[in-house]
């Protein structure tokens, strides 16, 4: 068994049962991350470059544990401190960077379809790690696998996703992979941040009321505000966004049923996501920065293992 | 196509090997039973039900350990990994590690490294149904064996149980 694909550039494209490998792959690297040694030499011939156009905290860590923890040669380029600055091209940088021998690359980039143009001209395989507002896989897949460890399968789970719809990658990975795993998803949020076709376009129920989508939904996966996405003000204050889509313990005890909170962070506390929630028993937030390098080690396994 | 073991005497190595670890690790004081997967643990699981006849079924500790993590062949095949459930510090404990085939001696390498990244045992012994002599790549020798067997490199050896092929022997295949 093995991936359909050479590159991870999106859930868009992947089976079902590329989906199934990656997750059951990272439930046993979740078990190698609770040994005394948190390490296993698979990838020790293998190097990988993190090369992020776009600012990143939490991802570039995670994908760089995941990387150390293979043990993996691990090149960190960020686009604010080199030659890219210098008004050298995207193409330029990442070949000069694959003549020193780099086997793998796992790229953030601001321009949406960024890695799959990269992924025509270069050998290496290449991971997603967020391109522009079109894909964000792997965040997905640990959503899933935070999910299915929760649940115990996807199949017929209601998942909503709240928030700003029109502007998140991670969105738009998640209702690709949700649905292909068999679970429902509904989008919730103002109608200025959600795409007006998305219905048509991709299978999912659209939901303006918060509550009602809080009232149908097993999981809430709560989005970023994502103000320096926007070049217009698509509502009209911060304040108003979390009086009309802010969730806190008030609001979740009227539903009066269990819930599980996600959030694939950076939380804006008090927007969407009150800290009475965020650190609240039902937010499982953390368990998914955990999860988030065992999936990515299973990622990078998969990719790096090749037969040819 | 050749019969190594038939059920009978499988049935009476796996009494064999079970008693012979009994021999050597009275009540089975401070030992753990660690079987490989995935085929090893067939015998693992096994032996230790045979051991569950012979000592206070509470003492023993026994574990499975997946080593495709630690494979030297990982760029030239792709391996799915098992499950890993080794619920007990191995830490000062006796090992016995439990596969079913020792041919190059390469997966018992991976195993020793995978082991001991769960912390440091006193000692470590290996215990294999069938011993393809002759065949080792690596300075790697059983400790109980069930039986030791000359075959060249076209061969295969398989070993059939019950709970995973429906038939249970050991076997000789000529390709």
């Amino acid at each position: 068994m093995k991936l359909s694909t050479k590159h991870l550039l999106g859930i868009k494209h992947l089976l079902p049962e590329d989906i199934k490998l990656i997750l059951s792959t990272a439930a046993q690297f979740k078990e190698v991350l609770q040994r005394p040694v948190k390490k296993v030499p698979s990838l020790r011939d293998v190097t990988i470059v993190n090369l992020f156009y776009e600012n990143s905290t939490r991802t570039r860590m995670s994908f760089e544990l995941a990387e150390r923890r293979l043990s993996a040669d691990v090149l960190n380029f960020a686009a604010s401190s080199s030659s890219a600055a210098k008004g050298e091209t995207l193409l330029d940088t990442v070949n000069n960077i694959l003549s020193m021998k780099v086997d793998l690359v796992v790229m953030r980039h601001s321009a949406s379809g960024a890695p799959h143009f990269l992924a025509q001209h270069i050998p290496a395989a290449i991971v997603n790690a967020g391109d522009g507002i079109n894909e964000h896989p792997t965040q997905a897949l640990l959503d899933a696998f935070s999910m299915q460890e929760k649940f115990g399968s996807l199949e017929g789970l209601k998942v909503a996703i709240i928030g700003d719809i029109m502007h998140s990658r991670v969105a738009l990975s998640n209702m690709y992979l949700l649905q292909k795993m068999g679970a429902e998803v509904t989008v919730a949020g103002p109608p200025t941040l959600i795409p007006k076709y998305i219905s048509e376009a991709l299978g999912v129920r659209v939901e303006y009321n918060l509550k009602k989508a809080l009232q149908w939904c097993d999981v809430a996966n709560v989005l970023r505000i994502q103000l320096e996405r926007q070049n217009q003000p698509l509502f009209s204050s911060l304040r108003e966004y979390s009086l009309t889509y802010g969730i806190n313990k008030k609001l979740l005890e009227s539903l009066g049923k269990e819930m599980v909170i996600m959030h694939p962070g950076p939380i804006n506390r008090g927007v969407e996501l009150d800290s009475d929630v965020a650190d609240g028993s039902s937010s499982i937030i953390l368990n998914q920065v955990e999860n988030g390098v065992a999936v990515r080690m299973a990622v990078l396994y998969l990719l790096a293992n090749r037969e040819n | 196509m050749k019969t190594i073991l038939s059920k009978e005497q499988l049935a009476l190595t796996i009494k064999r090997l079970a008693n012979q670890i009994l021999e050597n690790h009275p009540q089975l004081q401070n030992t753990v039973i660690i079987g490989l997967q995935p085929r090893g643990i067939f015998l693992s699981d096994r032996i230790v039900q045979e051991l569950q006849k012979l000592v206070d079924p509470s003492a023993i500790q026994y574990g499975k350990l997946d080593i495709t993590f630690y494979r030297d062949d990982v760029r030239k095949s792709l391996h799915i990994a098992s499950n890993t459930n080794i619920p007990f510090s191995i830490e000062n404990k006796k090992v016995i590690l439990v596969d079913d085939v020792l041919y190059t001696g390469r997966t018992i390498r991976a195993a020793l490294d995978a082991l001991l990244d769960y912390g440091r045992p006193s000692k470590v012994a290996l215990c294999v149904l069938v011993d393809r002599r002759f065949s080792r790549e690596l300075p790697i020798q059983p400790d109980y064996l069930g039986k030791a067997i000359d075959t060249i490199f076209s061969q295969r050896v398989t070993v059939l149980w019950n709970e995973n092929d429906e038939n249970e022997q050991v076997m000789l295949l000529d390709n």
